[in-house]
């Protein structure tokens, strides 16, 4: 094995945070993180799209649109599969666990529009990794968005009771409480 | 339909609604790229001509897409326009293309092109959904730019390459980097909701004094 899959995964969730250091899936993150606990269905829900996702679009990248020469749709195929899978996990879990289908709700369909789950697959086929390597780093970077979010939640139900000026008010001191954090997570840029 | 509608409509995506301030979409570039002022303006360019086109085409389907379907349509149109911007780019401005990097096939997965199709291209005739269209996109570029600059002006002391603030200032690595996204945004916000505040009871107390 060439690439060394322990490296993948620390710099995915630690070192090039989806979030904190490459802004992937600022979107959800910042939509969803009110509250610990959907923060955490969400970031459930992310991982296991994100590893299915690079999976597939792995092999729909190398034995589809490479033998066929239309690596220009690599765009519009991805995007697709993303779809496909997001509507094939939401039918799944609303068959085998309604309750979990329950708590996660609208989160699962959002899913499809972060563009983290996109970028994730466009990544590793950038980056030329294996497949094995494609999956690690789709988890990896999945566990790292489900770290910040929610780290970040804990941050907010603080911030929410806190007494701040009008104009910071929501968005601003959100913005403002996520570049510290990001200021932390740049710590970690040392560790590989 | 009258000009004036159009106008407003225009006008609506600029100010009133502002997509980056107002309803705080597309988040992920605007955090992004907007290190420095080309790539801002690249970036609010590309995605204004997505936004047009999608908008048109999409207003043009809207009456034959059935609505069970019509994320996956939407999505198509969409991918279509980024994948034409994405060969342009690559072709024409390849350093642009080349700083942009990733973040422009993920123009596709920008809120505000698929918020722009749902709530306003797929009810509304196609000229009204290309004024829309443009004034968003001009509106989402013109927060790109000034985010931009002003990560730009204190991160490196330049404006557009050019040095502003001469050459021996050292530059504060903090807002090029990651963590100068959130904080710059943050603060260009407060300072928006401060002045449309101030707009808003300007003309409020305009209104009240001609009432009376």
């Amino acid at each position: 094995m060439q690439e060394n899959l322990w490296l993948i995964l620390v710099g995915s969730i630690l070192v090039n945070n989806f979030v904190m250091s490459r802004f992937y899936g600022t979107c959800p993150f910042l939509g969803v993180s009110k509250q610990v606990s959907t923060a955490l269905g969400m970031g459930v829900a992310v991982t296991f799209v994100m590893g299915v996702a690079s999976l597939v679009t792995y092999l729909v990248q190398y034995y589809i649109l490479v033998p066929l020469e239309l690596t220009y749709l690599q765009t519009i195929a991805f995007i697709l599969v993303i779809a496909v899978l997001v509507q094939l996990v939401e039918m799944v879990i609303n068959k085998t666990s309604p309750s979990l289908y329950k708590a996660l709700g609208v989160y699962l369909p959002l899913i499809t529009t972060n563009c983290a789950v996109l970028g994730v697959t466009i990544l590793n086929i950038t980056e030329s990794y294996s497949l094995l390597g494609s999956v690690v780093n789709g988890v990896g970077s999945a566990l790292g968005f489900t770290l910040a979010i929610v780290l970040f939640a804990g941050v907010r139900e603080r911030l929410e009771n806190s007494n701040i000026p009008a104009c910071f008010k929501g968005f601003p001191s959100t913005l403002i409480g996520a570049g510290l954090m990001a200021v932390a997570f740049l710590g970690f840029q040392g560790l590989i | 339909m009258a000009k004036q509608d159009l106008k407003k409509i225009f006008l609506n995506g600029i100010v009133t609604e502002n997509p980056t301030f107002r309803l705080v979409l597309g988040m992920c570039p605007t955090l992004a790229i907007t290190t420095s002022v080309l790539n801002g303006l690249g970036m609010g360019l590309a995605t204004t001509f997505v936004l047009v086109c999608s908008n048109f085409v999409i207003s043009l389907i809207r009456n034959f897409v059935p609505s069970k379907v019509r994320i996956p349509a939407y999505i198509v149109v969409i991918a279509t326009f980024v994948t034409i911007v994405q060969l342009l780019l690559e072709a024409f401005l390849p350093s642009l293309s080349q700083s942009l990097g990733l973040f422009i096939p993920l123009i596709v997965v920008n809120c505000i092109i698929f918020a722009r199709a749902e709530s306003f291209a797929s009810k509304n005739p196609p000229l009204a959904s290309m004024a829309d269209g443009l004034g968003m996109g001009l509106g989402f570029t013109i927060s790109l730019s000034i985010i931009s600059a002003v990560r730009e002006l204190i991160g490196s002391g330049t404006l557009l390459g050019f040095p502003v603030l001469g050459s021996n200032y050292p530059g504060v690595l903090l807002f090029i980097l990651a963590p100068g996204g959130y904080i710059t945004l943050g603060l260009v916000m407060v300072a928006f909701n401060a002045v449309m505040k101030k707009i808003d009871g300007r003309r409020r107390a305009a209104a009240e004094g001609s009432v009376a």
